[in-house]
């Protein structure tokens, strides 16, 4: 489904990604982790064309997101992204922000990206809320509409980048509990996160990122029980400790 | 000082209907001029955040040219030497042809030059929306028109309506400058009521309340548009509520 091969990214001179190959078949979840800085963000940027990179190649559904020749926002509706800070449209309601796309991009109608929306909005639990305004929810309510929102494109892949990190320890199950029925449900996610929590519960492989390169890429139980890597033993025993 | 205050003039014949006149060319060439500046200052505002080089080159340059030459300048050389400068036969077409010569051009110099104004307030707040939205209108598949018209202009013009006032307020006062080629407007108007009576106080004090008023109206107007537009969370508090 998603395939990423051998890419590289610098700004001006410093290198943030050094190749990095991964591959995400369809229907599996797989979290990426690793020190701030390491580059994961970056790497899932990449993957639907947010951020540019220099050298590799990656491949959703067989289309090459670096080739000029690719249309990227067609390719890009066709998979969802969930962001750290929610990204919400602050001057629309809940139910707008969901509806905006479908109707935009994929021409649905007025009254068909609404059913849509409402059915997903329920679906995440926030039904009563659709006529707020962004600022009018909670940081949990709010990723879980943004959470919806890439939903309602029928995506065939979801990236999160740090969906919990700007959240108040309070809400994070709130989100984390959707993203669990979500890959239960077998969408194919790829999962910036440092829940390890979550990734014990429905990631297939954990990879882990240093200094821009995919220093482990493991089976979940194998990357906790022994990760390969030094580095990934001293990350993991800094994070589980607590 | 022996002054002979004589309010009277004001209201009699033919000095009000001078008043009336000058503040009815007034109200002409100020609304004329802002529906332009409006318009052309928006899309000139716009061309500067494209990523588009020539756009952006294009419009730096109209604003650096038209911002930086003082407005009485730019009303002598679209009056006195624009007409010169032009092929012979369209020259000579403005020089002879053009209908309400002083007043056309007025408005189009206020016109323009007002619309570098607008030009940087447009600008500054298309860029002052976060750049995350941007991200996440991409990552849900909007082309960058869709993102002009659905995130950034709506989000840049609520962000900057309070500063867009001032210069709403400034095309009515620069209008005066219309005097300088002959356009017979409030200014004018009181001036010549001047020669006539040597009663210049009252003829300038009845243009300063009649400046006060419509700038007064100004700002009704556009406080009511700014409440309008406010939205939950986002800038325009209310007064007082920091």
């Amino acid at each position: 489904m998603i395939e990423a091969r051998n890419v590289s990214k610098w700004y001006g001179r410093f290198q943030v990604l050094r190749d990095c190959s991964v591959s995400i078949a369809r229907g599996e979840v797989i979290v990426v982790c690793g020190p701030s800085g390491s580059g994961k963000s970056t790497l899932i940027k990449c993957m639907n064309g947010l951020e540019p990179f220099q050298q590799g190649e990656i491949a959703v559904d067989g289309i090459s997101v670096g080739d000029k020749r690719t249309n990227l926002p067609r390719l890009r509706s066709r998979i969802g992204m969930v962001f750290q800070s929610f990204e919400l449209y602050p001057h629309m309601t809940a139910l707008d922000n969901i509806c905006l796309a479908p109707e935009k991009v994929l021409k649905r109608s007025r009254a068909e990206a609404e059913a849509k929306a409402m059915g997903l909005l329920d679906r995440v639990g926030l039904a009563d809320h659709a006529r707020k305004h962004p600022a009018q929810l909670s940081g949990g309510q709010q990723q879980r509409v943004a959470i919806a929102r890439a939903l309602a494109m029928d995506p065939i892949a979801m990236l999160f980048d740090e969906p919990t990190s700007a959240l108040d320890p309070e809400m994070i199950n709130e989100v984390l509990d959707v993203m669990v029925a979500l890959a239960r449900e077998g969408m194919t996610m790829v999962v910036v996160t440092h829940e390890m929590g979550f990734a014990r519960k429905v990631a297939r492989r954990v990879v882990f990122m240093d200094e821009g390169q995919i220093v482990e890429d493991a089976p979940t139980e194998q990357f906790f029980t022994n990760p390969g890597s030094d580095r990934a033993q001293l990350f993991l025993s800094k994070i589980l400790h607590h | 000082m022996s002054y002979n205050w004589n309010w009277g003039v004001l209201v009699s014949e033919p000095y009000l209907g001078w008043l009336i006149s000058g503040t009815q060319w007034t109200l002409a060439i100020a609304c004329l001029a802002w529906i332009m500046a409006f318009t052309l200052g928006s899309l000139i505002g716009i061309a500067r955040t494209t990523p588009i080089g020539p756009l952006r080159w294009l419009g730096t340059a109209y604003v650096e040219l038209f911002r930086n030459i003082p407005l009485l300048v730019q009303m002598f050389l679209w009056f006195f030497v624009f007409p010169e400068v032009l092929p012979r036969d369209w020259g000579r077409w403005v020089k002879r042809d053009l209908p309400m010569p002083e007043f056309t051009t007025a408005v189009l110099c206020l016109g323009f030059y007002t619309a570098s104004r607008v030009a940087e307030q447009v600008r500054s707040g298309l860029n002052a929306v976060p750049k995350g939205l941007l991200a996440a209108g991409q990552a849900g598949g909007l082309t960058l028109p869709q993102i002009y018209r659905y995130i950034l202009l709506p989000l840049g013009f609520r962000i900057i309506v309070p500063s867009l006032t001032s210069d709403f307020l400034a095309v009515f006062k620069n209008s005066s400058l219309a005097l300088t080629i002959g356009v017979m407007e409030l200014t004018a108007q009181s001036r010549q009521i001047e020669n006539y009576t040597f009663q210049g106080f009252e003829a300038f004090t009845a243009a300063t309340v009649i400046y006060c008023v419509i700038t007064a109206i100004v700002v009704v107007i556009m406080t009511r548009v700014e409440a309008r537009l406010r939205v939950p969370g986002l800038l325009g508090r209310q007064q007082g509520a920091l």
